[in-house]
């Protein structure tokens, strides 16, 4: 078993240091984005006052460095990167990490809970539609997964609270928690569980149409392979040939397209909060558009590409368990 | 080698009557009978496409999904397994009937060790702890001559060489002591110094397990070797059977003579410079559209009623040809000598 601890340990490392030029491109991009839209925070906080003259604007300006060149605002942001700072928010008059970092959980959570949700339902649905490949319960299910496929997030997210929350008062249509209920321990878990239901069901679709798509191609693939028929003649039962000969193999493709997925989940996400007002990232990076506050946009881009970043790595680590003969170093 | 006589008169442990095999509008075996006795090595031999491994297939019903039995016993230990449920059918598979396939490369699955997949038949059918199990599996990599197997045990088959991973699938099939197992081409892929190591390795085990071997191949030479009987077919059927030493000291059919002179050898003398390898002309699907023999098309003595009455297999002596011309043409001796059978 040392040989499997030592590939996944040279996948990390490769995968560590394959992480830092993405993130270094997705910093400066980020930055000249910024620079390039039109308008800035003291703009919006102007129009909001009414009153303000172009002195006081000035003032403002130069108080949080949107005055400077480029350049100079350029290197002011990668010295605060390197002291792990993201600079103050003009509009919110805090650290934009504190900003970041209290919707950052909510953002996970809902994230974590709707990738989770789509890989266990998206590979299931798939195992049973190669299974049943051209019988009743795959025509069924690949209709159900087209609608899934085609249907917007959004759309299910409100149909969703209609019926959920409006008509069977089953489900809390919105937010993260009950508020002010000061819930403790599992009542709390529950209370949160309860209000994560209905976004993240809304947000998986799509993914469990996907990935149910995916299983299925990659189980009828793998399911021709030779070693399958070794399995079979082995006198093994089928469940036990398609779980762990067919469904082990059709798992690494899978895996890789979960993992390029995570980056429009965060995406998707941003809607989802929108329509049950989770309070997360992609609501703050709405009104940090809305509000021309591009020091947190900024923030809310390098954080996300973080974590899209440290997701590719566990799906390399994922991928090396998966396949041995994914190999960590290139010898070997 | 066991004595052909005696194996003929003892009870067959595995017998195909009048098999047919089709896959969606063409017919691969065409009423096929074989008979395999208890620690017999039986070769099944012709040309590529000819029906060999899709019979094999067949008997251990691990056809494709698109192919089918539309006839036929499979007899074994007293079943019939073309009629067998898939429960009592997955209970004899990899127990008392195992196959061993032409491609080690693709044949073990890439992502488990060799060790979980020997150790899995043991689990399935000898119902062993998982330790007992790793415990037999590395016997049976001794046993099929793996250098290191305590080592080798936990290595994936990307580690293997070919060789290796035909041992492997040789371990595998033999963890539960079949009483017949199917080698389907098992040394094609393999380079030749291999081949012959594979072959002594399964000639070995079947005499020391006391199990019945289905040797399909179409190199003759490993036939002559390895072989008790030697079943010849031709585009589905079967074309001759006979002992090992009869058919290469006399062979009757036109294909067999075909065959046996399309193999090099070394003792005639003939190389390249001195002279053309022979040849059969044709390729064996070139659409019969005649209801006599397949073989019609191609061969070198065919007849104007060849290509009209099906030849059906006709015995002399202990042996069988199903070409009626060859038949009246064979040494007298024999002829007389199971004249009464002939007649049938």
């Amino acid at each position: 078993m040392l040989g499997t601890l030592n590939r996944l340990l040279w996948t990390l490392v490769r995968g560590v240091l394959r992480a830092v030029p993405t993130l270094v491109g997705v910093v400066v991009v980020s930055f000249l984005l910024m620079q390039a839209a039109p308008g800035d925070a003291a703009d919006v906080m102007a129009g909001e006052s009414g009153t303000s003259t172009v002195e006081t604007m000035a003032i403002l300006r130069a108080r949080f460095g949107l005055d400077q060149p480029v350049l100079t605002q350029f290197v002011g942001f990668v010295a605060n990167l390197a002291h792990f700072s993201l600079g103050r928010s003009p509009r919110w008059d805090v650290p934009v990490a504190d900003l970041i970092l209290a919707r950052l959980p909510d953002t996970l959570l809902l994230m974590g809970s709707a990738l989770g949700f789509a890989v266990v339902l998206g590979i299931g649905l798939g195992a049973v539609m190669a299974s049943f490949v051209n019988r009743w319960p795959d025509r069924i299910l690949s209709v159900v997964t087209l609608l899934f496929y085609s249907v917007p997030g959004f759309w299910t997210g409100l149909m969703a609270i209609l019926i959920f929350s409006v008509g069977l008062g089953l489900l809390p249509s919105g937010g993260s928690q009950t508020i002010a209920a000061g819930l403790t321990g599992w009542d709390r878990v529950w209370d949160v569980a309860a209000h994560l239901v209905l976004p993240a069901a809304a947000l998986s679709t799509f993914f469990v149409a996907v990935y149910a798509r995916l299983t299925r191609a990659a189980m009828l693939e793998v399911q021709g392979q030779d070693y399958v028929r070794t399995a079979t003649a082995k006198g093994l039962h089928p469940i036990v040939v398609a779980t762990r000969h067919v469904l082990r193999n059709a798992l690494v493709p899978v895996t890789t397209v979960a993992g390029l997925h995570v980056g429009s989940l965060l995406g998707g996400a941003m809607v989802i909060e929108t329509v049950f007002s989770w309070p997360g990232l992609g609501r703050l990076a709405f009104e940090a558009v809305m509000k021309r506050d591009f020091s947190v946009l900024l923030g809310i881009l390098v954080v996300s590409s973080v974590v899209v970043v440290v997701v590719d790595v566990l799906v390399d680590l994922l991928h090396a368990a998966l396949d041995p003969r994914i190999e960590g170093h290139g010898h070997g | 080698m066991i004595d052909p006589t005696a194996a003929a008169r003892r009870p067959p442990l595995f017998a195909l009557e009048g098999l047919e095999v089709s896959f969606p509008g063409r017919p691969v075996v065409r009423g096929l009978d074989l008979s395999v006795a208890e620690g017999e090595t039986v070769a099944l031999v012709g040309e590529s496409g000819c029906g060999k491994s899709t019979t094999a297939l067949a008997a251990m019903r691990l056809l494709p999904r698109s192919g089918r039995i539309d006839a036929g016993r499979i007899a074994f230990e007293g079943r019939d397994l073309a009629v067998l449920s898939p429960a009592e059918l997955r209970d004899l598979r990899g127990r008392r009937l195992a196959m061993i396939f032409q491609e080690p490369m693709t044949s073990l699955n890439p992502v488990l060790t060799i060790g979980r997949q020997i150790a899995e038949v043991l689990i399935r059918h000898e119902h062993l702890s998982r330790r007992a199990a790793r415990a037999r599996a590395i016997e049976l990599l001794d046993l099929v001559r793996i250098a290191e197997p305590h080592r080798r045990i936990d290595d994936h088959p990307h580690r293997l060489s070919g060789g290796m991973r035909q041992r492997v699938m040789i371990a595998i099939a033999v963890a539960c002591r079949p009483k017949l197992l199917f080698a389907d081409e098992p040394t094609t892929a393999l380079d030749v110094t291999i081949q012959a190591q594979v072959l002594d390795l399964l000639d070995r085990l079947r005499r020391d397990l006391g199990m019945a071997l289905v040797l399909i191949t179409h190199d003759l030479g490993v036939v002559a070797q390895y072989a008790d009987r030697v079943v010849v077919m031709y585009a589905g059927h079967k074309v001759e059977e006979a002992t090992t030493a009869e058919l290469f000291a006399r062979p009757l059919h036109p294909y067999t003579r075909g065959l046996l002179a399309a193999a090099p050898r070394l003792d005639t003398g003939l190389h390249h410079s001195e002279g053309r390898l022979a040849e059969i002309p044709g390729a064996p699907d070139g659409g019969v559209d005649h209801p006599g023999c397949a073989f019609a098309p191609r061969c070198p003595e065919v007849r104007a009623d060849c290509r009209v009455t099906p030849p059906r297999p006709l015995a002399i002596g202990d042996r069988l040809v199903a070409c009626p011309p060859a038949v009246a043409s064979a040494p007298r001796a024999n002829a007389m000598r199971g004249a009464h059978d002939a007649v049938g």
